[in-house]
């Protein structure tokens, strides 16, 4: 009795959900000799708009959460991926990644994953002040989560890769919006770890498509407070400059690789604060 | 009675005197420790009655060529080469040059700006000095400031300055970039140069190497130069969110640095368990210091249903009290407009407001015949779509609406494109907090406002900019950090 | 005139106070500045408001005499200087002020319910408030049991004061808040509710016989509280900060705090007085010096 596998249905992860792209259209994937692997989605620009959408009503919410609570969930999010491990090795080494390289990918994001988790009570701490200032005054200063945060990740979209953009801007307390590089697949599998760890709806939505139809509407948005694009393509760099400026959407541009972990990532989709109130009786 | 007896509610006059002190018939640019001719002079003058008070260089591309290459060279040879401990020291010693000379620069400004004497006095010039010399301690400390990252200059800083606070601006452009190990050069608005030509005559006091700052004067094109001059690395901009976007659009692919301060319209926020005379008095210092010429200004009071007959009455007894005029007097409260230009901004406006049906009202006493006047003025009936509630007027100008609940108040504070600062006024601790902390702003004052210090990072969410001056905070935008 | 007695004020009815805000407010008076007539007129009008006062142990017929010669005339051979408001004095005294400021506008007023702390049973307060009216005085400075207030019985409060003005008769009645025990601004905004409705026609910040006395923003606090009685009420209610007033510069400051908060309407001594025993001959050489642009020696003033 032969028994034929199921392969996967490989859709977008949008306000908590997977569904498929509005457009219909999809991403042929491709295995290192050319073999068929999956239709992704591509998807449209309505699907990033919605995206945003689910974004912005989780934003609020994720924001309040407790340093605590976001800390947990990363953490989750890191348990639930390692014991997906051999999931992903499958999915890498069909890619053409050789097994060992893949297991090493995994236990990186996943290590990635465990460090942002326990930045989430730490980082605040860093980076707030209390100012003394020369007047009867109370005064600080603490990062707030900027909101909705686009994220263009590596070209390749590797696991760490897309474990080292997302995490710092949720870390934070954003809802992030992130197009995936080339490893769509991936993305998507990562997309239903998330979607088992207790991330809330909409925190994070991953979509896959063309990078090129896809990054001017992230930059364009009017209802998006920050950008991160890693490219080292100047022309995309500049493009995006460009089109943010028209709500001042703030962009961290970084090169294409996956960032190093740093509570400096985190800081970049916070805004500062400052607070003053009397001292008196 | 006399016109001028206690009891008739006026004051004789009492004007700061203007002898001590020479203001020069022409300025030069200070460019690489020099006063520099250039080809074109334009004139600024006095807003409260039209005199001309100089003649100030108008800087083309060549002189800010020239400025830059001064600034390069500075950076190249002699600052980037200082220990942070001698540069704080020359900051130490311009901040208490200028405090010995703070009378001067609180008549100049107010000359030139038209801004009331009393405020140039006690607020500008004061913190003007204390920016340098808070900024002169981190000169050599700046390895504590950022954990973890490696902090390095980032050269040649290009900087572009507002007319509503030119010395305080300069100083908090100024001071940081030279305590992170930069060099400047700074434009001046071109309807209030002085002040920042004297602080030029006060490096050279201070024996500030040639260059390390270099103070051009022009309009918008020799900004727009120096934004765009290749060899500045940072570019650091005080002024509209509309000529903000304009910068950011020409240093976009660039690689530079860029800080913008930009516009406001703020919300401030009273309900009915506030400290209602301390709150009527924040009203007042939120949208009426400085002519209301303030990014961060409370342009838009929200008081809660309940009391909001109270407030306004409250608000309006007091505004009676305003003194309009002679800003060179020391009793005058609210001064002149700043430009004729500005002035027409404000008229039209007002006019919209007028015509968008919100009903204004203004206190009785009249303002002087010559110069750029606009009495403190009050919309009640004003809707969120009003043209006065969402854009910036930038003068005396208060718009008010009126909530019910806490949710209300701030859906509609934060529903703006703008986000510099806020103000909530109660009694009660925990709502402070909820409201603080739900206020899309970077700045939020709670029972009090239009407060600054040195110490506090200042700075804008969403369209009112981006990065922060001041404080720790603000000297991550005049270093570089590898970590 | 039949002072209407309003019900006991809720505690919640009186406004938060900022203490930080309200002594910012007070500051930005003192950067008024008032120049030739106006100040002239200013130090004039100050004088008029003087509660000029001796309050010691060691009071004597012949100190309250000397006294009030100064109330009456205090810049002999100027007529348009004073007479000072009224002389204060303890009750055993009055008897001796009444007669010596006899045909003149100079007013008495005794100072009464067991000043300065008030620590005696309301019955003999009051006894000694109508001694005074007795006597002949023209107004009663009464004490409040700050004690009682700090112990929350308000009501007590409310209560010795009604009963007062009701001992007072025809004289008028100034409630001291005692102030500098009060400690808070909200205990200050308080108390000068409380003391309206039961029908003060002053409130006054001090006895001067405690460390803190008045200051320019208790005085603002209490301004405040009179503004809003009287928007409510249509009652106009007296102010008198007392003690630690002593030099003509900071006279005028609170002129100019009264003439902002309240209005002219306020400033006459109807309405405002000063407590003070050393004002009088610092306000006299201000006038002497805007009028000879000469500063002034104390030798050339009457020291009573």
């Amino acid at each position: 009795m032969s028994n034929l596998g199921i392969p996967k249905t490989y859709k977008l992860f949008i306000g908590g959900k997977f569904p498929r792209t509005e457009s219909g259209r999809i991403l042929k994937v491709r295995g290192p000799k050319g073999e068929f692997l999956a239709n992704a989605s591509r998807a449209s620009r309505k699907d990033f708009r919605n995206s945003v959408v689910a974004a912005r009503r989780a934003s609020g919410g994720w924001a309040k959460s407790t340093a605590y609570l976001k800390g947990q969930i990363l953490y989750r999010i890191a348990e639930i991926l390692d014991g997906r491990t051999d999931q992903f090795v499958n999915e890498l080494v069909a890619h053409g990644l050789p097994e060992n390289k893949a297991r090493a990918e995994v236990a990186e994001a996943v290590d990635l994953l465990v460090h942002y988790a326990g930045w989430s009570d730490k980082y605040q701490a860093l980076f707030s002040t209390v100012n003394p200032v020369a007047s009867s005054h109370f005064n600080f200063s603490s990062p707030e989560p900027s909101g909705v945060v686009v994220i263009v990740s590596p070209t390749r979209g590797s696991l760490p890769e897309l474990v080292s953009v997302i995490a710092p801007a949720m870390v934070g307390g954003n809802a992030v919006v992130v197009l995936a590089g080339e490893n769509a697949l991936t993305a998507i599998s990562f997309a239903e770890v998330l979607a088992t760890s207790d991330v809330p709806a909409g925190v994070v939505n991953i979509l896959t498509g063309h990078r090129d139809e896809l990054v001017p509407e992230f930059a364009k948005h009017m209802d998006v407070n920050a950008m991160l694009l890693c490219s080292d393509d100047a022309e995309e760099r500049q493009g995006v400059e460009l089109e943010a400026v028209e709500n001042l959407k703030r962009v961290a541009l970084q090169p294409d690789r996956p960032l190093s972990p740093s509570p400096y990532h985190i800081l970049d989709f916070q805004e500062i604060k400052t607070t003053w109130h009397p001292v008196g009786v | 009675m006399n016109a001028n007896d206690f009891l008739s509610g006026g004051f004789a006059p009492a004007p700061e005197s203007t002898d001590h002190f020479e203001i020069k018939k022409t300025y030069d640019l200070y460019i690489g420790g020099k006063w520099v001719k250039a080809a074109k002079r334009f004139q600024t003058t006095n807003p409260a009655n039209g005199e001309v008070l100089s003649e100030v260089a108008l800087a083309g591309k060549k002189e800010v060529n020239q400025a830059v290459k001064a600034a390069r060279k500075a950076y190249d040879e002699i600052w980037s080469k200082l220990s942070g401990a001698e540069r704080g020291k020359y900051l130490f010693r311009i901040a208490r040059l200028l405090q010995e000379r703070a009378r001067e620069f609180a008549v100049v400004e107010t000359m030139d700006g038209g801004k009331p004497i009393r405020e140039s006095r006690d607020v500008d010039v004061p913190l003007a000095a204390a920016h340098f010399f808070y900024h002169a301690g981190w000169a050599d400390k700046l390895t504590y400031a950022f954990p973890g990252a490696e902090v390095s200059p980032i050269g040649v800083v290009g900087q572009v300055i507002p007319w509503n606070f030119p010395l305080l601006m300069a100083a908090w452009k100024i001071a940081p970039a030279l305590a992170c190990g930069n060099t400047v050069v700074l434009k001046p608005a071109e309807t209030t140069p002085l002040t920042a030509l004297k602080l030029a005559e006060l490096f050279e006091d201070a024996g500030l190497p040639a260059g390390v700052v270099n103070i051009i004067t022009g309009a918008g094109e020799t900004g727009q130069s120096l934004v765009e001059h290749p060899d500045v690395d940072k570019v650091a901009f005080t002024g509209s969110t509309a000529v903000g976007k304009a910068i950011r659009r020409s240093v976009a692919g660039t690689g530079k640095k860029f800080t913008l301060e930009l516009g406001g319209k703020a919300a401030n926020i009273v309900f009915e368990d506030a400290a209602i005379n301390e709150a009527v008095e924040g009203i007042v210092t939120g949208i009426f210091f400085n002519q209301g010429h303030v990014c961060c200004a409370g342009s838009r009071l929200f008081v809660q249903e309940s009391v909001a007959d109270k407030v306004i009455k409250k608000l309006q007894k007091r505004m009676e009290s305003l003194v309009v005029g002679n800003p060179l007097d020391k009793n005058t409260d609210v001064g002149a407009i700043n430009s004729a230009s500005q002035l027409e901004r404000i008229k039209e406006l007002v006019k919209a407001g007028k015509e968008e049906g919100a009903c204004i009202w203004q206190p009785s006493g009249g303002v002087p015949r010559k110069g750029n006047w606009f009495k403190p003025t009050l919309f009640t009936e004003c809707a969120q779509s009003h043209r006065i509630v969402q854009e910036e007027i930038f003068g005396p100008v208060l718009a008010i609406q009126t909530f019910r609940t806490p949710r209300e108040a701030l859906t509609k504070a934060n529903n703006t494109p703008y986000g510099l600062s806020g103000g909530v006024w109660t009694d009660k601790g925990s709502k402070i907090f909820k409201m603080t902390t739900g206020l899309n702003a970077g700045v939020v004052w709670a029972n009090t406002f239009n407060k600054f210090d040195p110490t506090s990072p200042f700075g804008g969410y969403k369209e009112s900019g981006i990065g922060r001056e001041g404080g720790l905070h603000g000297l991550s935008a005049y270093c570089n950090l590898s970590h | 005139m039949k002072t209407e007695v309003l019900p006991f004020p809720a505690r919640r009815d009186s406004p938060a106070i900022d203490q930080v805000g309200v002594e910012e407010r007070a500051q930005r008076f003192c950067a008024r500045s008032l120049k030739k007539e106006t100040k002239m007129s200013a130090l004039k009008l100050a004088v008029t408001m003087l509660d000029v006062t001796t309050l010691e142990g060691a009071d004597s017929v012949g100190k309250v005499r000397q006294m009030c010669q100064k109330a009456m005339r205090p810049l002999p051979g100027d007529p348009s200087v004073g007479p000072a408001a009224a002389v204060c004095v303890y009750p055993r005294m009055v008897k001796t002020a009444v007669k010596a400021v006899e045909g003149s506008k100079v007013r008495v007023a005794a100072v009464a319910t067991q000043f300065p702390s008030g620590q005696m049973r309301l019955k003999e307060r009051l006894g000694e408030v109508k001694y005074a009216v007795g006597e002949g005085a023209d107004e009663i400075d009464m004490v409040i049991s700050r004690g009682q207030f700090l112990q929350g019985e308000y009501r007590a409060i409310y209560d010795e004061v009604a009963a007062c003005k009701e001992a007072c008769g025809e004289a008028r009645l100034k409630v001291i808040l005692e102030t500098g025990e009060l400690t808070t601004y909200d205990n200050v905004r308080f108390a000068s509710d409380m003391s309206m409705a039961a029908g003060a026609d002053f409130i006054k910040t001090s006895t001067g016989k405690v460390p803190i006395a008045a200051t320019l923003p208790v005085t603002l606090v209490m301004l405040q509280a009179i503004e809003d009685f009287y928007e409510r009420t249509g009652r106009m209610v007296g102010m008198k900060p007392a003690g630690g007033i002593s030099n003509a510069k900071l006279a005028l400051q609170y002129l100019v705090m009264v003439r902002e908060v309240l209005g002219p309407k306020w400033l006459t001594n109807d309405w405002f007085r000063f407590g003070a025993s050393s004002l009088t001959n610092d306000l006299l050489m201000q006038i002497r010096k805007q009028e000879t642009g000469r500063y002034q020696s104390g030798d050339y003033f009457s020291q009573d």
